[in-house]
């Protein structure tokens, strides 16, 4: 048999990242990727749950449902839109500056994507907050200021809890995971050769950006406002 | 045939494989060997079946009078707890978490999964489910049916709903993460040669099973969560007290449970085709028709889940369309009956303990299949819908269909696994028991729900008790039928003939290594150049 | 036998992704104030479209489906139709409930006499 000529840093991938059921790093990473986009379908399922619901709710009950825009605060929603946005721009340019073996550059890029990212759920917080204070979480203590939207309001802001609850579990666990690729970054772990943790931990970040696409306009933005 | 060199026939004394290459509790619990893991879904499952058959036994016992023997509330616990054990935790993990998980990376000739780590982690997650649902047994359970029915299940029912639920969705999880392994596995860990045409019709099945887990089960976790989110709030979107439709919930909930029962017919079938071959010594009769079948089938199974609500309220036209579709997804079943049918025709017939098997899922899984259809239509539906003719039907596919699959297919690749073979009299013996009560059991069932009784009531009007005597008769009988193959199998373990690679003279690449396989099943990489079941000419037999 | 060691890496522009992140920010500031104008039922078709488009900008460039193989983007379609099934079907049966359906009478009655 011929003998394969192998570059440094292949043999550094094939020694310390090839898993031994893998025949070639190729066929890890795209193994890794197939995964990972199978496991982002299933969370389009998961959260297409909740937006089936919405979707019977909103034919069912629109005008109440467009009652509730004037309760949302589009100032936070859509700084949060922007704030969320503005981390996916710098995920992605966390994974090119570990394809480039930009150590520096990755850490940086992280760090800016998981400080946009608690910013989106601190000012989530507030929203929760404000909704308490001002009756609006479903439950005993629920009161709506238009009488014959009571009923169906309620199951709006239960929607709304359930669907940005959702998502804003999702950024958590997505911050933990962003965590895991600082300290593994830190450590030297990704190189041009091996980055692919990076790029699968980007798509499901891209992901939750996605999901939050479409929350934004169907939560904050039913009815047209004045 | 692979073109793999072959060990001597003769089998070394003490020959490593996967089960003696490391001993104790932490190279069983902190494995990633697709073997192991799948041997310890094999017990897990096993438990939890007869955890669900010891209440069936119960509450078949409670049957024998009409005015039943427990109280309603027990009885309703105990058929719910049955469902959701029956459902959940053995017929959706049972073939893929043991049997594929096991095949799979050898058919397709690899040396594990696609993700060993994601594989142990569906273990530890169905481990946790089973937990919590054995937890919410203790507490007594839920009595809601396994289908959980807002607005009971949510609001009114004072059972341990949530217990339940969240058991339910790390199970859900588990399969999930299964079926992803699965896909990837298939599409990316084949060996060189192995095309997609050349792949036993076994990977083809649960491929399609692990698109059905992975686009499914997802709206099973969500809607589970919300009717957790109900009853932990006191207020929820399925409520009527503000304007919640309990619908939606059945809408959110078929829409991954009628695909759910294809997740568990369709490896059975899988199971099917490798045992008619073998044991019609012929290759299956119209692969590409079959192959296409479970395809189809994984498609069409998420286009029916309606004919659930044909009673609830439901648009007449969305229910007609139901129903249409609903015969159409028959199609590709028929499809393959008639072609392993076709198999045997002008094969070489033998009937051991797994062709038995396959005979009894070819007839019994028919005869469901055909009730389904008197239940698809809509007419018919009205008359039969919540009675025990919906009970039978079910049984008929789910236990007549793939429980005899599961048992064949345990049967067909015991030697494989363990490197013995199981007693082949007591293998026809139990085999024949099985179809004896089996039938016994859900036959008079068919008759019960025709005449009206209807299912999940603890009583009943006394003209009914001879045919539900008769069913708990038979009953008795099934549940013997299933422990005597744990008796001898278990025996077999010690006390069975060693085997070599082939016992049965079967094609394929999982008969081409030691039995049982080593941890990284090949020596080296197969290189695949012919199709599948290349059984030779009738004379030739490969010992 | 060799297989093919090399994974094809694709590293994006930097100007590329910023003209991305500008083109959702832009976006994002249309769909708040669409909301502002009544379009009665249109309202909810421009948010969508505007939604879809922005989600494949992320799709496409951020995430990298332009580069992947056939069988990636086959599988986000897949994901998406399966949705589509889910929230077309449950939410047809809703609109259809009350569809009613109007007999018409016989030209020739058999009642009123007349032979058939």
């Amino acid at each position: 048999m011929a003998e394969t000529v192998v570059s440094v840093d292949e043999r550094a991938v094939g020694e310390t990242h090839l898993r031994h059921h893998f025949a070639t790093p190729a066929q890890q990473t795209d193994a890794a990727t197939l995964g990972m986009w199978t496991f982002l379908i299933t969370e389009v399922l998961f959260f297409g749950g909740m937006f089936a619901a919405y979707a019977v709710y909103r034919n069912m009950y629109l005008d109440a449902f467009a009652s509730t825009s004037e309760y949302m605060n589009v100032v936070l929603g859509g700084t949060n839109t922007a704030v969320l946005i503005c981390s996916s721009l710098t995920m992605v340019l966390a994974v090119r500056a570990a394809q480039l073996s930009n150590r520096r550059h990755t850490i940086l890029f992280l760090i800016l994507t998981m400080i946009f990212g608690t910013a989106f759920l601190v000012i989530k917080g507030f929203e929760y907050y404000s909704k308490w204070v001002e009756h609006l979480v479903p439950g005993p203590y629920f009161h709506y200021a238009i009488p014959q939207f009571q009923q169906h309001a309620q199951i709006l802001f239960f929607l709304y809890f359930c669907m940005t609850g959702m998502h804003a579990l999702h950024m958590i666990v997505g911050l933990g995971l962003l965590t895991f690729l600082l300290t593994q970054t830190y450590r030297r772990v990704f190189s041009a050769t091996y980055f692919a943790p990076m790029e699968m931990i980007g798509l499901y970040w891209h992901f939750v950006d996605i999901v939050w696409i479409f929350l934004f306009p169907l939560l904050y933005l039913i009815g047209h406002r004045k | 045939m692979a073109t793999i060199a072959h060990g001597t026939p003769e089998i070394a004394a003490e020959e490593v494989n996967y089960l003696n290459v490391e001993h104790g509790w932490k190279s069983w619990l902190f494995t990633t060997d697709h073997k192991r893991i799948a041997i310890l879904y094999l017990i897990s499952i096993t438990l939890m079946f007869f955890v669900g058959g010891f209440m069936a036994v119960l509450f078949r016992i409670n049957l024998l009078v009409p005015e039943g023997i427990f109280s309603a509330e027990t009885y309703n616990r105990l058929f719910s707890m049955h469902g959701i054990i029956m459902v959940f935790f053995f017929l959706v993990p049972s073939i893929p978490a043991t049997l594929a998980n096991f095949l799979i990376p050898i058919m397709v000739g690899a040396k594990d999964l696609a993700f060993p780590r994601i594989n142990l982690l569906s273990w530890y997650l169905y481990i946790i489910g089973a937990g919590i649902t054995m937890y919410a047994v203790v507490r007594g359970g839920v009595d809601t049916g396994w289908t959980f029915y807002a607005p009971y299940s949510s609001t009114y029912s004072n059972s341990y709903v949530l217990g339940a639920i969240f058991g339910i969705f790390m199970a859900g999880f588990s399969s999930i993460l299964t079926g992803l392994n699965f896909i990837v596995t298939v599409h990316k860990m084949r060996a060189p040669g192995m095309s997609w045409s050349r792949l036993p019709l076994f990977v083809w099945s649960n491929y399609a099973t692990g698109l059905i887990q992975v686009l499914g089960t997802p709206v099973l976790a969500i809607t589970m969560l919300l009717l957790a989110f109900e009853r932990m709030a006191h207020v929820g979107i399925f409520d009527p007290n503000i304007g919640g439709d309990p619908i939606l919930f059945q809408h959110l909930f078929w829409f991954y449970s009628h695909p759910a029962v294809y997740i568990m017919i369709l490896p059975g079938m899988g199971v099917i085709s490798e045992i008619v071959s073998c044991f019609s010594r012929k290759r299956v009769f119209g692969y590409n028709f079959v192959a296409f079948s479970s395809m189809a089938i994984a498609v069409l199974s998420f286009v029916v889940w309606g004919h659930h609500l044909f009673l609830t309220g439901e648009s007449m036209y969305v229910s007609l369309a139901f129903s249409f579709l609903s015969m159409v997804v028959a199609v590709p079943s028929a499809i393959k009956v008639f072609n392993w049918t076709a198999t045997m025709y002008k094969g070489s017939v033998s009937f051991d303990t797994p062709m038995l098997y396959a005979f009894g899922f070819i007839g019994l899984f028919t005869i469901g299949g055909l009730t389904g259809l008197h239940l698809a239509s809509l007419a018919t539906d009205v008359a039969t819908h919540g009675t025990y003719f919906v009970v039978a039907h079910f049984h008929y596919v789910m236990v007549g269909g793939m429980v005899m699959a599961f048992m064949g297919g345990l049967h067909f690749w015991w030697p494989k696994m363990t490197g013995r073979m199981y007693p082949e009299a007591w293998g026809k013996f139990a085999a024949l028991i099985v179809f004896i009560g089996f039938n016994l059991t859900f036959f008079p069932q068919f008759i019960l729900g025709y005449l009206g009784m209807p299912r999940r009531y603890h009583a009943y009007p006394p003209e009914f008790q001879a045919l539900n005597v008769l069913s708990s008769a038979g009953a008795s009988i099934l549940g013997i039928g299933y422990l005597i193959p744990m008796v001898y199998l278990l025996w077999s373990l010690k006390n069975g003939p060693k085997v070599g690679p082939n016992p049965w003279g079967a094609a394929g690449l999982e008969w081409q290594i030691q039995s049982p396989p080593t941890t990284f099943n090949f020596d080296e990489t197969p290189i695949v150049t012919e199709e599948a079941y290349n059984y030779g000419p009738l004379e030739e037999v490969i010992g | 036998m060799s297989a093919k060691a090399d994974v094809h890496v694709h590293i994006p522009k930097v100007r590329t992704l910023v003209l991305v992140w500008l083109a959702l920010i832009c976006l994002t500031g249309m769909t708040t104030g669409v909301s502002y104008v009544d379009l009665g039922w249109m309202n909810i078709v421009v948010a969508l479209l505007i939604a879809v488009f922005k989600a494949s900008l992320v799709a496409w460039i951020f995430m990298g489906v332009r580069h992947t193989t056939s069988l990636t983007k086959l599988f986000v379609v897949a994901g998406l139709v399966w949705l589509g099934i889910m929230i077309l079907i449950t939410c047809s049966d809703y609109s259809t409930r009350n569809w009613t359906y109007q007999a018409q009478p016989w030209a020739t009655n058999p009642a009123a006499g007349t032979s058939r």
